[in-house]
């Protein structure tokens, strides 16, 4: 399942990280931020729900760049 | 500007004027120091606490920590020697002023972008009880009859039950002369709508309009990144700690040699060096040019009629050195065309007279061929007892006389002897006999489109090696065309499933990083689009299975515009590649000047933010494709 979510980051290299951090989420399958739409695009697991992962990708992009917002 | 973009100007100017100031205020020591830390701090609060969330988060290799350390280093050098403090605040400065510029230059570009792809309609005027009521495009349910008046935009895919119009389709297929419709014709959404009150009755939901499929296609293409992106992001990975690791070295290890071998180690020499290295670090201009290149060159793109669906598809096509295209409606008009009239007996409009009156009643395609040929089919002459001989032709009464066109076998049947005709016809021929004696013949064939001999010429200047056509026609017809248009192979008699063994075929013959793409109408090449590496769709406007197989979509069926695809896509490769080159030949020759001591700490900082500033601008030209 994908879905996409609008995010605000600043720079594309914190573009990049947040990629990385979603990617490396339990749950998520792949994640792909597109920093010139601003949009976070996350393949979820089989069976994953999003409304679980989700927290857990926010709370990890925030720890790899702390100024960065997903909109849920 | 954004709110956030306002606060971050007004630091940066508020910071330079005081740091400018205190330049000429004459104290020493630690007041100078206290002074400095003032435009120190309000332009770089914000870094330094990022950099302390960075710390705590054990996430040492943020550029913001970094700079914070680069800075920080450099006050405490200055105040172990020369009470220089200039430096640090410089630094910080100018990397902010980099930051501003960057997001200032994105916010822009995401803003022209949007407004080149501005086709989204925001209302929709829908009938209801006998007067119109404007409500939102998404709220309006197939079967619907909408109100276009002149100067609006059609918000739905519809046919016209009422009125004509010309329509402006530049915002959709760059073509900037208008289409005249009417009614019963089908019209797509986004086209404005220029002269008259046009009723449609909507044959599809918002969502699933034309309108609404390019702006998904084009708002999502960059998410499919390219290899250069990719390279990118992991460079990037990498580059950080390289830089971090190889400061930490230059700190160490020149002057711990020195000192081993008897000298004495000047210090601070090598640390101010290893923290130039630092301001270096960041890795900001090739991260943010190479995506926004590939964003500009895709919205330049589409403003032109070509959507490309991804980044990594402007990235293929710009590698495309075998073009294969189907013959029927990309090459050729689609379309049959008398193409030429030998009369036996009669002249050459008499002939064509009694042949369109035969197919008055026909919508066979070589009924219309003819009567479009012979625009003043419907005069007075009196048509009776028409007759279709099923693959043979038609018979019919025209003015008491009994007509016969068709094919031989519909001649021998009439009675009427065939001559044989000294030129050698490619196209289908239709024979005409008046009670029963020979008149002569029609040949009618599809002809090939305007543009397409330019179009092959421009692809071979754009860097296609091998042009091939694929087509089920007949082999006259195909070579005949092929020569025409000078195309380099001929695959003719093909059924649809031979077009993709033989697209398969020349995919396996391709070498090293050349790709293969494949030119088609799309109405049933779907497979075959598939199969190619670029699949190009063209006038595939209203055909979605054309849209979801192919790469890149033609909105217009110009063949011209595959070349300017080809070099819109070239040109913007061209920019990454200097992008990629310059940045990271900049970055390595400021390290290996910063490791000798032949850049300080200012030459650092403009090469970081100079090479991010230069970057972003190239970038944006990609979004300039008017003249490509």
């Amino acid at each position: 399942m994908k879905k996409t979510y609008k995010i605000d980051v600043d720079c594309a290299n914190c573009a990049n990280k947040m990629e990385n951090a979603a990617k490396n989420t339990e749950g998520v399958k792949d994640a792909t931020v597109n920093f010139m739409m601003l949009k976070l695009i996350v393949e979820f697991e089989d069976g994953a729900d999003p409304k679980e992962v989700m927290p857990r990708v926010l709370k990890n992009c925030k720890k790899a760049e702390s100024d960065c917002e997903i909109f849920l | 500007m954004t709110k956030k973009q306002k606060k971050n100007l007004i630091r940066i100017i508020l910071a330079s004027v005081l740091m400018t100031a205190f330049l000429f205020v004459p104290v020493g020591g630690v007041w100078r120091l206290l002074l400095f830390l003032v435009p120190y701090l309000i332009v770089g609060y914000d870094i330094l606490i990022k950099a302390a969330k960075g710390i705590i988060h054990l996430q040492p290799f943020d550029e913001c920590f970094l700079m914070a350390v680069a800075t920080i280093g450099a006050i405490a050098v200055g105040l172990m020697g020369d009470g220089d403090y200039v430096e640090a605040v410089a630094v910080m400065l100018f990397y902010q002023i980099g930051e501003w510029f960057q997001s200032y230059a994105v916010g822009k570009s995401r803003k022209n972008i949007s407004k080149l792809m501005d086709i989204r309609p925001d209302h929709a005027n829908i009938e209801r009880g006998g007067g119109t009521e404007e409500v939102d495009p998404d709220e309006v349910e197939t079967g619907s009859v909408i109100v276009v008046k002149p100067g609006e935009r059609i918000p739905i895919d519809g046919v016209i039950i009422e009125g004509e119009s010309a329509l402006n389709t530049s915002a959709l297929t760059g073509e900037s002369l208008p289409k005249d419709v009417m009614t019963g014709d089908e019209v797509i959404s986004g086209c404005v709508n220029m002269t008259g009150v046009l009723r449609i009755r909507t044959t599809k939901e918002f969502g699933d309009s034309t309108v609404s499929r390019i702006l998904d296609l084009v708002e999502n293409a960059s998410s499919r990144k390219s290899k250069s992106e990719n390279f990118i992001s992991k460079f990037a990975r990498y580059y950080t700690p390289i830089v971090v690791f190889s400061a930490v070295a230059l700190a160490l290890l020149p002057p711990l040699v020195i000192m081993l071998s008897g000298g004495s180690a000047a210090w601070s020499v090598w640390i101010y060096r290893a923290l130039t290295f630092l301001v270096i670090s960041c890795p900001c201009a090739l991260v943010i040019s190479i995506p926004l290149t590939f964003f500009a060159g895709i919205g330049g793109a589409s403003r032109e009629g070509v959507l490309v669906k991804g980044s990594n598809c402007l990235e293929a096509l710009s590698k495309a050195k075998t073009m294969v295209f189907d013959k029927t409606g990309t090459l050729t008009k689609g379309v049959f065309e008398v193409v030429s009239i030998h009369p036996d007996k009669v002249d050459e409009n008499t002939l064509l007279h009694m042949a369109a009156h035969v197919e008055r009643f026909s919508s066979h395609p070589i009924a219309l061929s003819l009567r479009a040929a012979y625009p003043e089919e419907a005069d007075g002459c009196e048509i009776t007892d028409v007759k279709e001989c099923a693959g043979q032709g038609v018979t019919a009464r025209v003015n008491g006389d009994i007509i016969a066109a068709g094919n031989p076998a519909m001649m021998k049947s009439v009675g009427a002897l065939v001559e044989k005709c000294p030129h050698n016809h490619v196209g289908t021929v239709i024979h005409v006999a008046r009670n029963g004696e020979y008149l002569g013949h029609i040949e009618i064939s599809d002809v090939v489109k305007p543009t397409s001999a330019a179009a092959i010429a421009s692809l071979r200047k754009a860097g296609i090696k091998k042009t091939v056509m694929l087509t089920g026609d007949s082999e006259a017809a195909a070579k005949k065309a092929a020569e025409e248009l000078d195309i380099d192979e001929v695959y003719s008699g093909l059924l649809p499933e031979d077009k993709v063994n033989k697209v398969e075929e020349l995919l396996s013959e391709q070498k090293g990083k050349e790709l293969t793409a494949f030119v088609g109408d799309g109405i049933n090449d779907a497979p075959v689009l598939t199969r190619a590496d670029i699949g190009i769709a063209m006038g595939a406007l209203g055909s979605d299975a054309a849209i979801e197989a192919a790469d890149v979509v033609l909105m217009d069926d110009d063949p011209l515009k595959i070349s300017k695809a080809m070099r819109i896509s070239g040109r913007c490769m061209a920019i990454v590649k200097e992008n990629i080159w310059f940045s990271i030949g900049v970055k390595v020759l400021c390290l290996v000047l910063g490791a000798l001591g032949l850049a300080n700490m200012w030459t650092a900082i403009f090469a970081d933010v100079g090479v991010m500033v230069i970057a972003v601008l190239n970038a944006v030209r990609a979004l300039f494709t008017r003249k490509v």
